[in-house]
């Protein structure tokens, strides 16, 4: 074959990967920066490729698959595992008969996230392989092995990227083309293999133990796995993008790069080991290989000078090295720091953002400007006391709007809102959740409210898209991932069957309604939801007649600035509307808001 | 041209990305081993963005360590001077002189810097600064969204890549309706930084 140079992100190489390694069903949530796996996935039409739910559903999706004997892959980002860990743990016992990929992506630096967890410990609890790429063609060639070793072994396999590996780009070799190994998926009668009642759970645990010795003696010959000879004097044990950048900072070291990293090559470590006088290993996050190194008996280190928080790069590795003596000192090359005082740009809501009224409202009634005021004089009691999820929105804990008072995973508000309202706050205690999160897990929440005679407010902030992680459906959307018109859930009509009585539907873009529909939920003693309704600005297209400000009725007084629309700037004081930025007859947040009346359309279409 | 590592940066939605995609493609035909990394944050919505790209015969690293780049092709000048310190002693800097105030200046909270501060956080680490009205030459070529095109135009006068070969990839990511206006801001590009070097010497 001839070559096929392609320059591909991770993500991208992990999609053809498994295309070509025949996968026919990939299910996913999305979630940075695991979110274009799925996407590229999507648009091959010979496959079934869906956003599900949540990472949960995405995993049992998969798994029912592979037990037909077809191949599946799930792809989530780190903390996803977690939500999905049940049907994780749970398809490592049965095992499966088509090959299930799992792809979690971690994010070292939280470049994106509510945490910095290894998912690599995942690996040895739930007993299952896992491989790990260090660039773009590594992602290619390991799906090829990703989907004969589950098969092969009857077991998950846990495939686990990083954010700089996913979202790098680098040169792959497309050397494979597309081979489909069972055409006709069947299931097959197993109650032994699949009903895990105790009586039958309790015999797949010791075939789970004894696939991990079959996986061990696998893994030595694991041709992705390779020594590097070069020094005597340093040995390196590293993965994933570590290796790149210890290659770079020692050139002249021994490696022994691995690919699969559980189970781990006893042998070939204790070789490897052996020839050289010192040994090291350079990884991101926790000392998975490091301890787990220790642990066959032999003399490591690592963690004592590579950190254990944040993401490498070829100066951390540089720098922490020549401390603990393995580079000359001259090494540590001066790095000059960043320039000091620069304003700082932190992401923002977008222009014509559909939150960016609800945010303004919450902000007024709860008063909220004044806790940021007052942060330096001690214990504060919010007015409103507003729990926070995940998504855009959670944009809106920033100054000015500074509308959150938590935000720490999934789904996770309506609960705390409930909790703290059960606890015995005085003050009201307000949720807000996006459309997509409300499906991922805020159902849930919902009913629990609903059922324990909660009395809270839930805004559900419904833009109509997964907007974060870039525009994804999801079930309220009414369009499937590969672009197929499908049913939407009703948002509305799902909370009222839960038993809700009290919900209102407002415009996003209409500041006296949503006002107004905040008050009247806040007043209630019982659950109450408001759906505050705009579509995403990036979903529409239309920019027509940017507003202005007209600097002769404005007096200053400086209200849309504390809006943080994007679009809003100023000079000497001064207000005005950038009009390449600005949203239009779309938006008019700041216009319904002036007290001047100062902001009107311009007559550009542009 | 042995090598090159060079530091791609502006503001979300201005096309950095787009830019050092075509950056990377374009040296994957011609033969280097290419890596890129965008560091984009939380942000697609008006944050701080930033494209590492590496061209060599082998790359290990995808991030360019600080103080190493050979160039810094800014699209917005407060991005230049946040991300100067990658700049090796004697780089190229080109800066779009367009100033998109963050909110924390249009709240008063903070001041935008000078282009006399600009330029001396620059010079920090190099005297090879071109200050060049990307964002006002698009405008004229009747569409703002060019500035990444116009920009590349600009940084290929220091890259030794065949024209012809920049042209194919600009026109293979472009499409159709907008791929003759963007393959003009190109051209742009190359005339404004070799009538700014001109000027210069």
């Amino acid at each position: 074959m001839e070559n096929n140079l392609q320059l591909l992100s991770g993500n991208e190489a992990l999609a053809l990967g498994a295309y070509h390694a025949g996968v026919q069903l990939a299910a996913a949530y999305p979630g940075t920066p695991s979110t274009e796996i799925l996407e590229n996935l999507s648009r091959f039409k010979d496959i079934y490729a869906e956003w599900s739910t949540n990472e949960k559903v995405a995993m049992e999706v998969a798994m029912g698959a592979a037990y037909t004997g077809a191949r599946a892959m799930v792809s989530m980002k780190h903390v996803g595992l977690n939500v999905a860990s049940d049907p994780f743990m749970a398809a490592s016992i049965t095992g499966i008969v088509g090959g299930l990929v799992v792809v979690c992506a971690d994010d070292p630096q939280i470049h994106s996230s509510q945490n910095e967890q290894d998912n690599r410990h995942y690996a040895r609890l739930a007993k299952v392989p896992m491989l790990e790429p260090g660039d773009s063609q590594d992602a290619y060639d390991l799906m090829g092995y990703a989907f004969d070793i589950s098969e092969n072994f009857d077991t998950p396999v846990l495939l686990r990227t990083t954010t700089r590996i996913s979202h790098s780009k680098s040169v792959v070799d497309v050397n494979r083309t597309r081979a489909v190994k069972n055409q006709q998926p069947t299931f097959h009668y197993n109650v032994q293999k699949y009903v895990m009642l105790p009586v039958n759970a309790l015999p797949r645990h010791a075939l789970v133990e004894e696939r991990m010795v079959k996986l061990a003696d696998y893994v030595e010959t694991f041709p992705m796995n390779q020594i590097t000879r070069g020094s005597h004097d340093l040995g390196i044990v590293t993965s994933g993008v570590a290796y790149n950048y210890a290659r770079e900072v020692f050139p002249d070291a021994s490696f022994l790069r691995l690919a699969m990293t559980w189970p781990l090559p006893e042998k070939m470590i204790k070789e490897f080991a052996d020839g050289v006088k010192r040994l090291i290993v350079i990884e991101e996050l926790d000392p998975f290989l490091q301890d787990n190194i220790k642990a066959m008996g032999i003399k490591v280190s690592g963690k004592e000078f590579i950190p254990l928080v944040g993401e490498l790069n070829t100066r951390i590795v540089g720098e922490r090295s020549a401390g603990a003596g393995l580079l000359p000192e001259s090494e540590k090359v001066e790095a000059m720091s960043p320039a000091p005082g620069l304003p700082r740009r932190p992401p923002l809501l977008c222009p014509g953002c559909p939150h960016t009224g609800i945010y303004f409202v919450l902000n007024s009634i709860g008063q909220r400007s004044r806790l940021l005021e007052k942060k330096d004089d001690g214990p504060q009691e919010p007015k409103l006391i507003i729990t926070g999820d995940i998504g855009c929105y959670t944009l809106g804990a920033l100054p000015p709007l500074n509308v959150l008072d938590t935000t720490a995973c999934m789904g996770a508000g309506i609960g705390q809102a409930l909790g703290m309202e059960k606890a015995g706050v005085k003050n009201r205690v307000v949720a807000v959740i996006g459309d997509s999160t409300f499906m991922h897990s805020g159902i849930t929440g919902l009913v629990d409210a609903v059922y324990n005679d909660g009395h809270i407010t839930i805004l559900i902030l419904d833009n109509r898209t997964t907007a974060m992680t870039g525009h994804q459906d999801h079930p309220g959307t009414g369009v499937s991932a590969q672009g197929q018109d499908t049913y939407a859930v009703d948002i509305e009509a799902l909370v009222r069957g839960i038993g809700v009585r009290d919900v209102k539907v407002v415009n996003a873009f209409n500041l006296k309604e949503v006002r107004a529909g905040v008050r009247d939920s806040l007043d209630r003693p019982e659950v109450s939801v408001v759906i505050v309704r705009g579509n995403c600005a990036m979903l529409v297209r239309k920019r027509a007649h940017p507003r202005v400000i007209d600097a002769g009725k404005c007096d200053q007084c400086g209200i849309c600035l504390r809006l943080g629309c994007p679009a809003i700037q100023s000079e000497d004081g001064q207000p005005f509307i950038e009009a390449t930025l600005c949203a239009g007859d779309i938006c008019t947040i700041c216009e319904q808001l002036c007290p001047q009346k100062a902001i009107s359309k311009s007559e550009d279409v542009a | 041209m042995d090598k090159m590592d060079l530091l791609v940066t502006g503001v979300g939605g201005q096309g950095v990305v787009l830019a050092s995609d075509i950056i990377g493609e374009t040296a994957l035909a011609a033969g280097y081993d290419v890596k890129k990394t965008d560091t984009l944050g939380m942000a697609q919505r008006g944050g701080s963005v930033v494209s590492h790209v590496r061209l060599a015969p082998k790359v290990w690293s995808p991030l360019i360590r600080e103080g190493e780049a050979d160039l810094l092709l800014a699209f917005e000048k407060l991005e230049a001077a946040r991300w100067g310190h990658y700049l090796r002693p004697g780089g190229v800097a080109i800066v779009n002189s367009y100033q998109q105030p963050p909110l924390s200046v249009s709240l008063g909270q903070e001041d935008y810097p000078s282009d006399d501060e600009i330029a001396a956080v620059l010079k920090r680490r190099t005297e090879n600064i071109y200050f060049i009205d990307g964002t006002g030459r698009a405008r004229e070529l009747g569409n703002v969204r060019t500035l990444n095109t116009f920009m590349l135009g600009c940084f290929s006068v220091f890259a030794s890549l065949e024209t012809d070969a920049w042209r194919e990839s600009i026109a293979r990511r472009m499409p159709e309706n907008i791929r003759e206006i963007n393959l003009n801001a190109f051209e742009a590009g190359r005339k404004e930084i070799e009538g700014v070097r001109i000027g210069q010497s």
